[in-house]
């Protein structure tokens, strides 16, 4: 069969709960309010789309994930490399990451509230602190597997050592920093729509709490699919990225 | 073959300083060994060895003998504690170009093509593009690569991947070619054709060269003088010339060769049967 005949056929599950939600919400199986038909939130959406009110939302909430993300992307590889790189680092820096690492970071939504109030600060804060410590453990764990022989041959033939960290133990922790991203990239839509809903005056989540409570419930169930379609399309864009940027592993 | 080898830098001074005194000087060297678990051991003891210029010498011994911690000290990986190793009277202090080395798995860059892991080390050397791009091409010629320069190590047999590393290492033009068990991964038969290959290529671009080994054959076969190792804690326990006519393979059945084969055995025997029981004692030990 064809790719995206495959692809289709993947996907065959999603229409049927599709046609599951239309049937079930037309025939008045379950309340409107709590399950408008699917056809309702499609109509909601577009009118959301034409006020403006879903491109203005989404974004300055890409532009909070977006910013947290890369914060946490360019501290915790850089944290982690040094980590595995430099024991005095791993020393001061590995209890804190395993006091952290279970926390969950949306229990410090109210703390970054206090620290940087209603904005765009505080959101990006608490992604960022929330999508470090994956990024960060990727980092370390790849950077730690970097072979001896490797390091060992780039400065027989002419690097120096800290030069060969950015040529040889980079790249060599690459896939398991890779990991550690998607991880962060998934986290950091939790933590973002989270810390939305709970305190702020625009973005996906406010959106979402905001139509709830009006009893807007078609355009709130239209707000929540573009967001998983967004995580979606987010994730899959990354495992492309990610299958180019490691092209040379056996295939 | 290629002309343009032959007046690359380094590649031109064939007949010169062929009488200079020993270019290395290993005196007295010792070196601790130290677990992260478990206690130290005494890996070498009082290793005393020179080599000269543009010689090939093989240092052979069982498993654990420390021959290639000694080539690691030589290549300035592991910090000399005890004891002297000098290049062309010079302390050796970290690694450095005038060394290159040659690994067992080959520590190819695997995120690099054929062509960009010997572009490497032309980068490190501040070589301008043009010229290195075009250097590179020569070394993978040399090594009969034409064609997988864009391959990744990944997609290379053992033994293309030990020719890219030779040609790697060759291509910055060391004087001194260090090389740890360089063909004990490869099957029997690409090893013989890499010893072939090994030897065609030095003789075209010579090089002193330490070449670790536990292959008595190989030994013999390929170095001007073998350096018998005892087991742990590793000795230099003799040293055999081995310096026979390299042009020809068939060398290989004459039967001088394979005396000299087996006057090395005898004396790697003893060694190599003290090395096993000591890693019996050692399981035994664990158990």
């Amino acid at each position: 069969m064809s790719e995206t005949g495959n692809a289709l056929l993947r996907y065959l599950p999603l229409a049927l709960l599709a046609v599951a939600w239309e049937v079930v919400s037309r025939f008045g199986l379950v309340s409107s309010s709590a399950l408008p038909s699917l056809s309702d939130v499609v109509r909601a959406w577009i009118d959301l789309v034409k006020d403006g009110e879903l491109i203005t939302n989404g974004l300055s909430s890409l532009y909070r994930a977006g910013a947290g993300l890369a914060l946490s992307i360019a501290v915790g590889s850089v944290l982690g490399i040094f980590m595995a790189w430099w024991k005095p680092v791993n020393v001061l820096v590995s209890p804190i990451v395993e006091i952290f690492y279970p926390l969950p970071k949306s229990a410090l939504i109210p703390v970054t509230v206090i620290w940087l109030g209603f904005g765009d600060g505080s959101k990006i804060l608490l992604i960022f602190l929330g999508c470090m410590l994956p990024v960060t453990i990727g980092a370390f764990n790849g950077a730690r597997s970097s072979e001896q022989a490797l390091v060992w041959s780039a400065r027989c033939m002419g690097a120096s050592r800290l030069r060969t960290l950015w040529d040889v133990v980079l790249p060599s922790a690459m896939p398991e920093l890779l990991n550690g991203i998607r991880t962060a990239l998934a986290l950091s839509f939790i933590l973002l729509v989270s810390s939305e809903l709970i305190v702020a005056q625009k973005g996906f989540g406010f959106l979402i709490g905001f139509l709830g409570a009006n009893g807007n419930y078609d355009a709130m169930y239209a707000v929540v699919l573009t967001v998983a379609f967004l995580g979606f399309a987010a994730d899959r864009i990354y495992l492309l990225i990610t299958e180019r940027a490691l092209a040379w592993r056996a295939s | 073959m290629r002309t343009e080898l032959d007046r690359s830098p380094g590649l031109g001074t064939l007949l010169i300083d062929m009488a200079s005194p020993a270019q290395i000087v290993i005196d007295h060297v010792n070196h601790l060994y130290r677990p992260q678990h478990g206690r130290e051991v005494l890996a070498l003891d009082q290793v005393s060895l020179e080599v000269g210029n543009r010689e090939f010498v093989a240092l052979l011994g069982p498993s654990g003998c420390g021959k290639s911690t000694l080539l690691y000290l030589i290549g300035g990986f592991l910090p000399v504690e005890t004891g002297t190793i000098l290049i062309d009277g010079k302390k050796v202090a970290g690694p450095g170009p005038d060394r290159g080395i040659v690994f067992q798995h080959f520590a190819l860059f695997p995120w690099k093509t054929v062509r960009g892991n010997i572009l490497y080390g032309l980068e490190r050397q501040g070589m301008p593009k043009a010229e290195r791009e075009k250097r590179a091409m020569d070394f993978i010629e040399l090594v009969g690569l034409a064609g997988f320069e864009d391959s990744y190590p990944s997609q290379l047999s053992g033994g293309m991947k030990q020719r890219t590393a030779i040609a790697r290492t060759l291509a910055i033009d060391p004087k001194i070619l260090l090389m740890d068990e360089p063909f004990g991964a490869l099957d029997a038969q690409t090893r013989g054709l890499m010893q072939s290959e090994l030897l065609r290529i030095w003789q075209r671009t010579p090089k002193t060269v330490i070449f670790v080994t536990h292959d008595v054959q190989e030994a013999v076969y390929l170095a001007d003088r073998v350096a018998v190792m005892s087991a742990r804690p590793g000795r230099i326990k003799t040293i055999v010339q081995t310096k026979f006519d390299k042009d020809n393979r068939d060398i290989l059945k004459s039967k001088l060769f394979v005396e000299k084969v087996d006057e090395i055995w005898n004396l790697v025997k003893d060694e190599a049967i003290k090395a096993q029981q000591r890693q019996s004692f050692a399981q035994e030990g664990e158990l």
